[in-house]
């Protein structure tokens, strides 16, 4: 057996029975710590292929493997983030980002004893994004970017060994989402977890991931797969490389072949 | 500012008012006479005659819609968190919950009647049933709209139908449950009106049913303004319950 952290087998997916494939037959292997990146046209089944490895809808055909066993339900302990921040109203950021700890084994019987201890790590994830300050405020007291800071606080509060990130930041302001790579790439660096980032703004793909693919228009299928060795950490000059926007050219003409196709 | 803010205040006094001086003109300039429609002076000159028994009957009434209210707001959170957390309850309970809440609920008296004798009990399960309907819509609906994406967060950090009940679907749901309430206890004066109007001996519905049979029409007045007092009252206590306990969804629309 090999030693990736997540594989996929021939996963074939379509909705329900009888549809036509939703997604074609799909082989992927990512190495725990990888932070890999899936591109392509909207509609292509990328956000199904989250749902897939985080066990949330099965494969059709083929299987899933996560750290060596079959995925066969919603995995306990995945990291998730969307374009939309999804954080509760009623709820201060605070505990916002506490949440998964109230969900979470072990930490959700040890939280109402600990809670200081808790809070304080959150405390410092919330500072490390620049939400110090911003802790007892409400979501609708932040901005839009605050917001999904508090969100990508929220998906790594427990430490999960997979991050899934669906267009987190395709909602966001150039500069802030610029930033919030800078953020993400931080977080990762210090301390890597295993990112799948579902994303269709490709110098997103070149800045982030270690591994790019790009997949075809439905039904869904993995076209290319790119490593991506630009040296890290990457930063705004990064973006103004050669060999930056070589790779960022590379790839919109994949895409473009596969609009065309 | 400050007196924007209490004109804003006076305003639902001043309306209430400026009905009544409207009414009593009314009356008064095409001279109806007060088996008609009797005016607001008289109405509450009468009422003020009767206080004694208006306040025993209304006392009454108050009672049976809380009572009947609160089997209704057990009940119709019970079934709401039922139907909304549930593609197949809800599909099962949909169309007999609509057929039923299309049933005049005044048709149910005499069958209550038949079974429960004439008084109390049929008036406060005739509140009850006519005020659940909204309650349970309300929480089946909070319950049913959570947002896909925050169920997936949810379930992939291990969360079991119960946790994402308690930690959103209920608290999410609040804003829904408050706003019905106050549909539903101003329904259920009406259900324990009718029941009292048509089978019982106590009551603001039976007061102006018997004052109507003396043709003492500024009485039966005197008993609807005490009724809809009443519902104003409770609507207020409801709606000032609802501000407190969620705020979040009222932001930035402080004096709402």
């Amino acid at each position: 057996m090999s030693k990736s952290f997540v594989e996929l087998n021939d996963v074939k997916l379509r909705y329900s029975e009888g549809d036509e494939l939703a997604l074609e037959t799909t082989n992927m292997k990512i190495d725990k710590g990888e932070f890999i990146a899936v591109v392509g046209p909207s509609g292509c089944g990328k956000s199904s292929l989250l749902k897939l490895v985080s066990g949330l809808m099965p494969p059709s055909e083929g299987n899933v493997i996560v750290d060596g066993k079959e995925v066969s339900g919603p995995l306990k302990i995945v990291g998730m983030a969307f374009q939309n921040p999804t954080l509760l109203p009623w709820r201060t950021t605070l505990d916002n980002v506490l949440l998964p700890m109230e969900i979470v084994k072990p930490h959700r019987n040890r939280l109402r004893k600990h809670r200081a201890e808790y809070e304080e790590s959150a405390r410092k994830l919330l500072a490390t994004v620049g939400l110090e300050g911003h802790e007892d405020k409400y979501p609708w007291e932040l901005s839009g970017g605050m917001q999904q800071r508090a969100s990508l606080c929220r998906s790594l509060i427990h430490e999960p060994d997979l991050l899934m990130l669906d267009e987190p930041f395709g909602a966001l302001d150039a500069f802030t989402r610029e930033e919030l790579w800078d953020i993400l790439q931080n977080l990762w660096m210090i301390k890597p977890f295993t990112v799948i980032l579902v994303t269709h703004d490709l110098r997103e793909a070149a800045y982030l991931a270690d591994t790019i693919y790009v997949m075809s228009k439905r039904p869904g299928k993995i076209l290319v797969e790119r490593e991506n060795t630009l040296p890290r950490p990457r930063d705004q000059e990064t973006t103004f490389t050669q060999p930056f926007t070589d790779l960022v050219h590379e790839l919109r003409s994949h895409i473009r072949d596969v609009r065309e196709a | 500012m400050k007196k924007k803010l209490n004109l804003r205040k006076a305003t639902p006094w001043l309306s209430a008012i400026g009905l009544f001086v409207l009414w009593e003109l009314i009356v008064r300039i095409f001279n109806i006479p007060p088996y008609v429609l009797p005016t607001p002076s008289e109405s509450i000159i009468v009422g003020w005659q009767f206080h004694e028994a208006i306040w025993m009957h209304a006392y009454h009434t108050l009672y049976t819609t809380l009572a009947g209210f609160a089997i209704a707001v057990v009940f119709g959170v019970v079934l709401g968190a039922l139907v909304g957390s549930s593609r197949a309850i809800y599909d099962a309970a949909n169309p007999l919950l609509v057929g039923f809440n299309s049933v005049p609920k005044v048709a149910l008296v005499p069958v209550l009647v038949m079974w429960f004798g004439i008084g109390t009990v049929p008036a406060i399960i005739t509140a009850f049933l006519i005020s659940f309907f909204p309650i349970v819509v309300n929480v089946a609906t909070g319950l049913a709209t959570l947002e896909p994406e925050l169920r997936d967060v949810l379930r992939s950090l291990g969360a079991t139908r119960r946790d994402i009940l308690i930690k959103v679907g209920f608290p999410r749901a609040m804003p829904y449950f408050f706003a019905s309430l106050k549909v539903a206890i101003t329904l259920a004066f009406v259900g324990s009106v009718i029941s009292e109007t048509v089978a019982s001996n106590v009551g603001v519905g039976y007061l102006m049913l018997s004052a109507s049979s003396k043709f003492n029409m500024p009485l039966v007045f005197a008993g609807l303004l005490v009724i809809a007092v009443m519902g104003i009252a409770m609507y207020e206590i409801f709606n000032v319950i609802e501000r407190r306990s969620t705020k979040w969804a009222n932001r930035g629309n402080p004096t709402n």
